[in-house]
């Protein structure tokens, strides 16, 4: 039993990654009706800046000789890193996506890729080939509950996770910008004769989005603590089958869809041999999407209007 | 069209051009030393310490002014290629490195996912290679101009599993390892091998693995703890140590946890932090409590760069200082550099009870150098201490 509760534990903290992730390639599909491929490298990315805000937040600290509360840094870290991450989403909307919007879509998925590959490659020209350490913002304490074993990081990585989701639901459907944004991914062409303006809509998507996956690029760190230029990648595309098996362009879909992965991932890998992880836990989803290829709370008609 | 076929013609009489200047020039013999490092990639740490290794050489060198052959002084170039870590580039970087440049000898790959691939183009093409770090058995085998520096992980994975028994008296061992690379795969097996035959079937109580860019190995990591293992053994490199550790402390796990020579990078500690103080592995040298020449030489490095050199530097000095030795035993060279490839193969498989930094090496048939290993604890402090020697 105790075997049992501690892969759930496991599951819960490695799908929270999956979600906040999808999350951004979910919104940005809904939007746009557009794969963004550079969100797995804004993940790495923001990973990057929330390492380099810890550490100048922690070096500054120390200038001042103040000390500084674990929890109090933790949250001023994920607010300024969200912060300067949503600003590069929105740059890599204006330079990459906007001028392409009337292009054919299959050339800003590609645009995407590139983008991708340059952050990835910058982030190895500019720091060079060195890991960096993330550095451990709090303590871990490690909490054993009946053989069950939980750190605090854990708890926080799941809280935060799920406390962002809500947050993100809450601003779509209880306000005006997120009914904006409900409305454009209705209808892209004619909502804007209303007054919205997708110049607007798509930069804020792009800017919400990257905000979460710094988020959950922090709470990586966190658990991962060894950072790498190439984090993103894999991670991205796994939390783009999330995306894709939630339904492209649901949220909540997304979110749900990013913790199952990360359940039959970790309990394929608990019944067989570690090696056929990956190979069981993706047939799997290939055989859920057999049955349901629009994802559990896509639509199938939507997607057939507006082509 | 038209705009087309001026530009071909361009581009030919250019190059034409390049011809003849370049034949015009007159050919200087220069010994040109090819490096096959991972200079980028999974373990650039690694392809860090086997460049800063080369270049320390170089600077001999041309402080003599050249290499003596014989009666004349030659002058000597580095040719670094980055293998990325990965096994394509590497055969890449050989092909390019011994059909373009010309180089007489290759220093190179360090790890084994390259080097055995990389060895066979070597071979193919008559050059002589010095692995300087891959301990995996199919990087020599069969093919006469691959070397190494480092013992193979037939002898170290016994090393590493008597080790544990004499030291803890355990029965019952688990294993972590990454199946898409060979080095660790071949020491996971080697030492699944040797501990069985140590404890009887059935002693290796869960042997678990994951593939190259995994960082997530709770589900691992609780199956090991599950099973009731005394201790972990994972062959794992630097990046990989610092997440599993921490992971298995994480679930619970707090039996020791004993790895291989790919912990020795100067990384290991600086990422994994105190949850690796206290843990032991087996390598090739240890630093802290050096003499002598291999003194010596971690001063000269710590100076230039400002870390203690780990095993792969180490490794790569005794490698391509190896390969100088060779070179300097052919007596003399012809300037044709397919004739002296095979000269300096010769001299290198001759080549018996060399003084290394890492220790006294004399080559097997296969290329495989006869020396003893070293069990490193990783202090308090986050050093490297010897331990225990371990010969064959």
């Amino acid at each position: 039993m105790a075997f049992f509760l501690q892969n759930v534990i496991n599951a819960l903290q490695w799908g929270s990654f999956y979600a906040l992730i999808a999350l951004g390639y979910s919104m940005v599909y809904s939007i746009l009706m557009l794969f963004n491929f550079t969100h797995g490298d804004i993940f790495m990315t923001g990973t990057y800046i929330g390492f380099g805000v810890a550490t100048a937040l922690v070096a500054l600290a120390t200038a001042l000789s103040w000390s500084m509360p674990g929890w109090l840094l933790l949250v001023l870290t994920i607010i300024i890193a969200m912060f300067l991450t949503s600003i590069l989403g929105v740059v890599v909307e204006r330079v990459g996506y906007r001028p392409l919007r009337e292009a054919p879509r299959a050339s800003a998925a590609i645009t995407g890729l590139m983008i991708g590959i340059m952050l990835e490659y910058g982030n190895l020209a500019i720091l060079g080939t060195q890991r960096y350490n993330f550095p451990s913002i709090i303590e871990t304490a490690t909490y054993d509950v009946g053989g069950v074993f939980l750190t605090n990081k854990k708890i926080l990585i799941v809280g935060v996770a799920l406390l962002l989701m809500i947050a993100l639901h809450q601003f779509i459907h209880k306000t005006r910008w997120g009914m904006a944004m409900r409305a454009m991914s209705y209808d892209f062409q004619v909502v804007p004769l209303m007054g919205v303006s997708l110049n607007v809509i798509a930069p804020m998507t792009f800017a919400i989005g990257s905000a979460l996956a710094a988020a959950g690029g922090i709470l990586y760190g966190m658990a991962y603590p060894v950072l790498d230029p190439f984090m993103g990648i894999l991670l991205g595309w796994k939390s783009f089958v999330a995306a894709i098996l939630g339904g492209r362009g649901s949220i909540l879909g997304a979110a749900l869809a990013g913790f199952l992965l990360g359940f039959i991932e970790i309990f394929t890998a608990m019944v067989f041999p570690s090696t056929f992880r990956d190979l069981i836990a993706y047939s799997i989803i290939l055989l859920i999407l057999t049955f349901r290829p629009y994802g559990f709370f896509g639509q199938a008609h939507s997607a057939q209007l507006r082509l | 069209m038209r705009k087309l076929s001026t530009v071909l013609v361009l581009v030919f009489s250019v190059m034409l051009v390049m011809v003849f200047i370049s034949c015009g020039k007159k050919r200087e013999t220069i010994i040109k030393i090819g490096i096959n490092a991972p200079i980028t990639g999974d373990i650039p740490k690694v392809g860090e310490g086997s460049k800063f290794a080369a270049q320390m050489w170089l600077e001999d060198i041309e402080k003599a002014g050249g290499l003596q052959v014989g009666d004349k002084k030659y002058p000597v170039a580095l040719v670094i290629e980055d293998n990325e870590s990965k096994a394509e580039s590497a055969v890449k970087a050989n092909t390019k490195m011994i059909t373009e440049d010309g180089v007489m000898v290759i220093i190179g790959p360090q790890s084994s996912k390259q080097a055995v691939p990389a060895g066979g183009v070597a071979n193919d093409y008559q050059t002589p290679m010095i692995s300087p770090w891959s301990t995996n058995p199919d990087t020599t085998k069969d093919r006469p101009f691959v070397f190494r520096a480092c013992f193979l992980d037939p002898f170290q994975g016994p090393v590493a599993a008597k080790f544990v028994k004499e030291e803890f008296g355990f029965t019952r061992a688990a294993v972590l390892y990454d199946v898409a690379s060979d080095y660790p795969k071949g020491l996971a097996e080697f030492f699944k091998k040797a501990w069985e035959e140590i404890n009887g079937p059935d002693s290796v109580v869960a042997y678990e693995s994951f593939t190259t860019k995994d960082t997530d190995f709770s589900s691992q990591l609780t199956k090991i703890k599950d099973s009731g293992a005394e201790f972990l053994f994972t062959p794992q490199y630097y990046n990989e140590v610092a997440l599993i550790v921490k992971q298995a402390h994480e679930l619970g796990f707090n039996n020791p946890i004993i790895g291989s020579d790919s912990w020795g990078s100067a990384e290991t500690v600086s990422l994994c932090g105190e949850d690796c103080y206290g843990l032991f592995f087996s390598t090739h040298y240890a630093a802290a409590g050096a003499q002598g020449a291999t003194k010596e030489f971690i001063d000269r490095y710590q100076q230039k760069h400002g870390y203690v050199p780990d095993d792969v530097a180490a490794l790569t000095w005794d490698a391509i200082r190896l390969a100088q030795q060779a070179i300097e035993n052919t007596g003399g060279l012809t300037g044709d550099v397919k004739k002296d490839r095979i000269a300096v193969r010769d001299q290198l498989a001759k080549i018996k009870d060399f003084a290394g930094i890492t220790g006294n090496m004399t080559f097997t048939e296969e290329g495989d150098p006869i020396k003893c290993a070293v069990i490193v604890r990783i202090s308090d402090q986050g050093e490297y201490e010897f331990y225990k020697q371990v010969c064959p």
